[in-house]
């Protein structure tokens, strides 16, 4: 019998919904095997199909992109009423991404920026949409953006900004047999295409931006440029650092760490070596932003209620 | 009631630790508020720790370590002192201030050091009031 699937598109890029295509003609195999029954971004179908549809009856529901609004959140929790297994999809669902950055500011500095304070976005009546206007009514919009697995539970995770192909083909097979673990266990450091050119000691005497630096194929780290390899689930195969870019960790950390950010400032801190505090005050202070240099895809779930206040 | 912080101390086995040991055995006085934690070496307190901490509703934290060059381990401390200086710019950033988290070397025969340290940070905490990160 062919697998039901579902795809839903919460707050994110699009990207995700266009990595399935990704796989290529294993997607044309794939197609055998499942029927899909919604998938709002490429079928036709409605929320109203979807909660007609008897509990449980989906065999994997799929959700990318993060939760953002009350529609995100309500769709989320129809979805797992409505399958089997859950996934959250990419790097949103798991964990926030980028747009989870957005957890540094309240609501009201957001819509500041976008809608009023935007060069590229002409609005001379300073108009800010609100959730009723007229007959209009909007789904609200969150005071902080939050992950799947912070409104409901998830059962299985497939990584990557989007998820790319090697991962995308393990995790699809393992889902269609019913396995909800995949994936691998060790750090990106472990199959990267530079491995060989990583030295015995590393230590890092200035950062670097990548693009100061011309691409001679060795290890980032050596060279004294951030990469979040260390700190990063491996599966990708490095696509990125193939093209002369550092890893910025896409992938999540290793299943057996908690805190990726954390890791990456561990390790990086262990470069250092044995400098005194004024070395070291100039050292840290060239890393520009901290938060989006080490929890670029993890802010959702290092911040999930925003941004501290702590004057004191 | 008077706000009463929660610090989580975590001490080196070799010299911070028996620091505090030694403020024992000398009958010095120090606050109560303090919760120590043994470890090893200060190299060991991954950041991941300090940031549960904090997450779990500690008000602050403190580390202490042999000093510069004493380190049992060779270079364990230099890497705490990197550690804390980072979490320090990344603690500024979430909004949670810096000043929760401390560093102090404490040698094994300082117990006068490790009473007067922990009697500041306790002090220095209970101005800051409760860490915004436990509710």
């Amino acid at each position: 019998m062919k697998k039901k699937i579902a795809m839903y598109w919460g707050a994110g890029c699009g990207g995700c919904d266009v990595s399935l295509l990704g796989i290529h003609e294993k997607l044309l195999d794939l197609l055998d095997d499942i029927e899909i029954v919604f998938w709002p971004c490429a079928t036709d179908f409605k929320y109203d199909d979807l909660e007609k549809m008897p509990d449980k009856s989906i065999d994997i529901a799929f959700y990318n992109g993060a939760i953002r609004t009350a529609e995100n959140e309500e769709i989320a929790k129809l979805l797992r009423k409505k399958s089997k297994i859950l996934v959250a999809y990419g790097s949103c669902a798991i964990e926030g991404c980028v747009i989870g950055l957005a957890n540094l500011y309240s609501k009201e500095e957001i819509f500041k920026t976008v809608y009023l304070e935007n060069e590229t976005t002409p609005n001379k009546e300073k108009i800010i949409p609100k959730e009723k206007s007229n007959d209009l009514k909007l789904p609200e919009f969150l005071p902080h953006l939050k992950t799947l697995d912070q409104v409901v539970k998830v059962d299985a995770f497939i990584p990557g900004c989007p998820p790319t192909k090697p991962v995308l083909e393990e995790a699809l097979e393992a889902l269609l047999q019913g396995k909800t673990k995949f994936g691998k266990e060790v750090a990106l450091c472990d199959e990267c295409p530079r491995k060989d050119t990583k030295p015995e000691k590393i230590e890092i005497e200035r950062f670097y931006r990548w693009h100061e630096k011309e691409d001679n194929g060795k290890c980032f780290l050596a060279q004294g440029i951030i990469c979040m390899g260390p700190a990063t689930r491996a599966g990708c195969k490095g696509e990125c650092i193939s093209a002369n870019i550092p890893c910025t960790g896409c992938m999540g950390p290793p299943p057996k760490v908690k805190n990726q950010g954390a890791a990456m400032i561990s390790a990086i801190a262990s470069l250092l070596g044995e400098i005194d505090e004024e070395k070291e005050r100039e050292i840290i202070e060239s890393i520009q932003d901290m938060i989006g240099t080490f929890y670029k895809y993890t802010a959702a779930k290092l911040l999930p209620k925003g941004r501290m206040k702590d004057e004191g | 009631m008077s706000f009463e912080p929660k610090i989580v101390a975590f001490l080196c086995n070799w010299c911070a630790y028996a620091g505090a040991d030694m403020a024992g055995t000398s009958r010095l006085k120090y606050p109560a508020n303090v919760i120590p934690i043994k470890v090893m070496c200060s190299g060991r307190v991954d950041p991941e720790f300090i940031l549960d901490a904090f997450k779990k509703g500690a008000d602050g934290v403190f580390i202490g370590g042999c000093h510069p060059g004493d380190c049992h381990y060779v270079n364990g401390n230099y890497r705490a002192m990197h550690r804390v200086a980072m979490l320090k710019k990344l603690l500024k950033e979430m909004g949670l201030n810096p000043k929760r988290l401390r560093l102090e070397w404490i040698s094994a025969t300082e117990g006068v050091k490790f009473s007067k340290v922990m009697k500041e940070f306790v002090e220095e905490i209970k101005k800051l009031g409760p860490s915004p990160w436990r509710k």
